[in-house]
């Protein structure tokens, strides 16, 4: 069974086809790198796969269940492009916060060893908006990993990080992806996320261009993709 | 069980937000005070008229400084996207609004509650000849203002304008609830306790609270997800 599955995936905004006819996979394990120009609808399809919006038309399945289901929020973990943390709460209080939301069987402890895996052990008690932005994103990562979700979606998880940051991210998927962890990611940032994936789907004004496994002349010319698939 | 653990999760968030900024409960409370103090030049507290329209004036002061606080309460997760990361989470919509409902009660109540002696001072009513019967009534509207404040304040947290909607879509469904506190307290404030010719407004009060929490409770995936 595919752990994440789009079948014939519309979305609409108003009239507007935002998503057309989008068919895609991800397997247990796999980790799909979704690229595209700014507008092509990779958000879109990262929110309607997190169940933060209905699709018009199509279905979407995470390990063969609606997202929606509170049994699969429970699997999935979403890092979008805020934060999600609360700024008027301490590290250790928004970790806490989400692991007892996720139900976990100690959230403090589980707080305190994501802030420790992510470099923030030292700042704790510290509000978030007195935080750097390098910190609130590993701050968000842990968020997203709290719980050790099967499922992570990321929508441009590299933006805006710091070099830290990026190398505590790229180690948390690897180790998420050598634990069986699918990852569903959209980015810019080709060459950090070409690295670690093992499928690419190009995504262009809403529809699929390309959907196939990570070859080595994507990982060597990151814009190849583009090149041979996109518009140029 | 792990419901109530996650109500009460919710709940204790947003009052912690609260008390660490006070963003809304200052604004609510100032608000109360200085339309109390107003009023109190404009009318003479010594007038039949004025204790006549005491309840009713007491009610607008809660429903404005209420809609202070529950504007706030979704817009609250706005900043950091983090609605998204309680929509993500494995908690049914109703929790999440039974949690924030709580939390938004506890705010409003805390401002009527510090509001109820600076009214009688100003106005010159004895609170205290029926002070049971007047929390009673003081709860009841309270939670049907909350209620429907908080699940608009779900509909319209995306809306640019939901400072102005807010109020312009609670204020017609809360008439009904005001009315009923209006009169009510209007006779407790004079001295006239619940008997048998307004306790049908008692009744309204209770059956508005438990059919808005229901449709509430049924809605509020809908209003959230789409």
């Amino acid at each position: 069974m595919n752990a994440v599955a789009v079948d014939g995936l519309w979305k609409f905004y108003g009239d507007y086809p935002a998503l057309r006819d989008i068919r895609l996979e991800a397997g247990e394990g796999a980790c799909l790198a979704l690229i595209g120009r700014n507008g092509a609808g990779k958000t879109t399809l990262l929110r309607t796969i997190a169940g933060f919006s209905r699709p018009g038309k199509g279905e979407i399945r995470i390990f063969g269940k609606s997202p929606r289901e509170t049994e699969t929020r429970r699997r999935m973990g979403f890092l979008g492009h805020g934060i999600s943390v609360y700024d008027e709460l301490s590290a250790l209080e928004n970790l806490t916060l989400f692991g007892k939301l996720y139900a976990l069987p100690d959230p403090r402890r589980s707080a305190l060893e994501w802030l420790e895996r992510t470099g923030l052990e030292r700042v704790k008690d510290g509000l978030v908006r007195e935080f750097s932005r390098g910190m609130r994103q590993r701050l968000a990562v842990a968020r997203a990993f709290l719980h050790e979700p099967s499922v992570v979606l990321l929508d441009e998880p590299f933006t805006a990080l710091d070099d830290k940051a990026i190398a505590v991210l790229q180690r948390l998927l690897r180790e998420g992806l050598d634990a069986g962890k699918t990852i569903v990611m959209s980015t810019h940032q080709l060459r950090e996320a070409l690295e670690l994936a093992s499928h690419v789907a190009l995504l262009v004004r809403g529809k699929v261009a390309f959907h196939g496994p990570c070859t080595p002349e994507m990982v060597s010319d990151p814009g190849w993709v583009y090149a041979r698939y996109g518009e140029g | 069980m792990r419901i109530v653990r996650q109500v009460l999760t919710i709940t204790a968030k947003d009052l912690r937000a609260e008390l660490r900024t006070k963003e809304a409960i200052n604004a609510s409370f100032a608000f109360a005070l200085v339309i109390l103090l107003m009023f109190s030049f404009a009318f003479d507290p010594q007038e039949e008229t004025t204790r006549e329209i005491a309840g009713g004036l007491l009610w607008i002061v809660f429903a404005f400084a209420g809609t202070l606080i529950l504007n706030r309460s979704f817009a609250r997760e706005l900043p950091n996207d983090c609605l998204d990361a309680l929509i993500s989470a494995p908690i049914p919509g109703a929790v999440l609004f039974i949690g924030k409902t709580f939390a938004n009660y506890i705010l409003v109540f805390a401002v009527e509650l510090v509001s109820l002696p600076v009214f009688a001072i100003f106005y010159g009513v004895h609170l205290m000849q029926h002070i049971g019967q007047l929390l009673f009534v003081l709860a009841l509207g309270t939670w049907g203002m909350t209620v429907i404040g908080t699940i608009f304040s779900a509909l319209t947290v995306n809306i640019r304008l939901r400072e102005v909607m807010l109020p312009m879509l609670t204020y017609p469904i809360l008439v009904p609830v005001l009315m009923g506190c209006m009169l009510l307290t209007k006779g407790l404030v004079n001295g006239q306790p619940i008997g048998p010719d307004t306790q049908d407004w008692l009744k309204m009060l209770i059956g508005f609270d438990v059919m808005f929490t229901a449709v509430s409770l049924i809605l509020v995936d809908t209003v959230l997800v789409g």
